[in-house]
């Protein structure tokens, strides 16, 4: 929500906005969306690893990616279907707007099932262990992004 | 009494005669659970002797007629057969009373005939007597269609139920619309998401190896999503369960179904 706010606000000013995660999380990188369609810069400013990427995609408690996406990880039996297949992701986005849709896709698409894998704000009824935490982590977040940068 | 469960019974069998003209709920595409199953879980669910969750249907007949409480007295003694008496009860369940203004269930309106009229202690939740007792007597109406009500006084409950459906809630930060409105028919890795219905319940679950209540489905489906659930029997799941009774309208009675 306070994110969602925060766009609509900035909508027609100034295109560029500053968002944070809460104070209370431990790693709470801060970032910028630009455009409402990108963050180009890294959370961390330290490469990310696509074979890690690649593993927390599959890792049911990490990303997850293959409970909704089709991937090309044949050694995987089930892949789900809600969302787009993401053979080819790598060649129809940058690497900026890839972060953007793994960080905070509800800022491309309000209505989405998709989970902000690196958000903590605006959540409700978050279970007491998770609270003031991100799905995964901000080197996670890198590392998907490397890996999905190779599905050319 | 025995007036007006004839009067219920009667209403309730004139609409099963005007819904049998068209296969319940196929028109509007609501889809019971059932039909997502595998054809071996429909055959178990399909066959009485196969079907496991009819040990809980004749533990409930049993209680049934069990005496119980400081009043010396058995459901039978006021209820007589539950074939005739209950028949048609779970298709208008949940349902508003005006004595609690709120929406009741039948695991509450059975709690309330045992505190109120036997002076028994209420069966807890989730407990093996109040699951038996709910499969027995929602099993009293297998194959009529779902039918509550929710206008006049119902209607702040069910609104109430409908904004639980649609808000997104846990890390998660998923609604149940997302899953069972949305994405009905899609595939979640190896599970294939159904319209999330609770024609069939209790149902026996392959998965807990016993029969669960509609609001055990309710919390385990906000957990899921890393969410804090509420309690089984509380307000906000009473106003979603009739929510989601009147999103399966039409569709048959099941109970006991068999599910994954
Ligand atoms: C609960 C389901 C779900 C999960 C889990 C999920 N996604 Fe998505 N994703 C979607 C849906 C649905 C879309 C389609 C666009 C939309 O809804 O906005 C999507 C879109 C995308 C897109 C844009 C694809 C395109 O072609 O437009 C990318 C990239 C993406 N997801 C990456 C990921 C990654 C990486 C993960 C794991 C870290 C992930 N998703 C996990 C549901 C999910
Ligand atoms: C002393 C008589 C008495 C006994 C014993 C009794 N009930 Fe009831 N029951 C009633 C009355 C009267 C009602 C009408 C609703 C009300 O005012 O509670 C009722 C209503 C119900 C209803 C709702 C029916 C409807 O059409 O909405 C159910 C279900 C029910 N009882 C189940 C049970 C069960 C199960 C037991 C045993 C655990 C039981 N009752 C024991 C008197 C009794
Ligand atoms: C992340 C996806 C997801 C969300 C969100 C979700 N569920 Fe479910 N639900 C499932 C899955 C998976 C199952 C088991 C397969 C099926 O029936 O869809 C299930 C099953 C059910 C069932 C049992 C259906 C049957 O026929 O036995 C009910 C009822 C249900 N959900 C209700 C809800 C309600 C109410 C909510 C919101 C509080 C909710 N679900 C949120 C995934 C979800």
């Amino acid at each position: 929500m306070g994110i969602r706010t925060l766009a609509v606000a900035a909508m027609g000013v100034a295109l560029t906005l500053a968002v944070h995660g809460d104070a209370a999380a431990a790693e709470s990188v801060k970032y910028k969306v630009v455009d409402e369609s990108s963050i180009p810069k890294s959370l961390t400013g330290k490469p990310g690893d696509p074979k890690k990427g690649r593993a927390l995609a599959i890792n049911r408690k990490k990303g997850n990616c293959l409970a909704c996406h089709v991937m090309p990880i044949p050694e995987q039996p089930f892949h789900g279907n809600i969302g787009t297949d993401l053979n080819g992701v790598g060649s129809r986005y940058s690497e900026g707007e890839l972060r953007l849709r793994v960080v905070d896709p509800k800022v491309v698409n309000p209505d989405t099932i998709m989970p902000a894998f690196y958000k903590t704000a605006g959540l409700h009824r978050v279970l007491k262990k998770w609270q003031g935490k991100t799905i995964i982590g901000a080197q996670d977040v890198e590392d998907i992004i490397a890996y999905l940068k190779t599905l050319k | 009494m025995g007036k007006r469960h004839l009067g219920a019974g009667l209403a309730v069998g004139a609409l099963l005669a005007a819904s049998l003209a068209v296969p319940a709920g196929a028109d509007d595409g609501i889809r019971s659970g059932y039909s997502y199953m595998t054809p071996e879980t429909k055959g178990m669910q399909d066959d009485d002797f196969q079907n496991p969750g009819m040990i809980w249907v004749d533990d409930g007949e049993k209680l049934w007629n069990t005496v119980d409480g400081k009043a010396g007295k058995a459901c039978a003694t006021c209820h007589k057969d539950a074939a005739t008496s209950m028949k048609g009860v779970a298709t208008v369940y949940p349902k508003y009373d005006p004595k609690i203004k709120k929406v009741k269930n039948i695991e509450w309106q059975v709690n309330n005939c045992r505190t109120e009229r036997m002076q028994a202690k209420p069966w807890k939740y989730e407990s093996g007597q109040l699951l038996a007792m709910t499969v027995y007597i929602r099993h009293q109406s297998r194959g009529m269609p779902m039918n509550v009500s929710v206008d006049g006084d119902a209607i702040p409950f069910f609104q109430a139920g409908e904004k639980f459906y649609n808000q997104r809630r846990g890390l998660l930060d998923m609604a149940c619309k997302h899953c069972h409105a949305d994405n009905a028919g899609k595939n979640a890795r190896a599970n294939l998401l159904s319209q999330g219905q609770t024609n069939g319940f209790p149902v026996y679950r392959l998965k807990w190896q016993k029969a669960g209540s509609t609001h055990r489905r309710f919390r385990g489906c906000n957990k899921q999503v890393r969410a804090t659930p509420y309690k089984a029997g509380s307000d906000e799941y009473m106003n979603l369960e009739l929510y989601v009774a009147w999103r399966g309208r039409g569709l048959p009675v099941e109970t006991p179904a068999v599910r994954n």
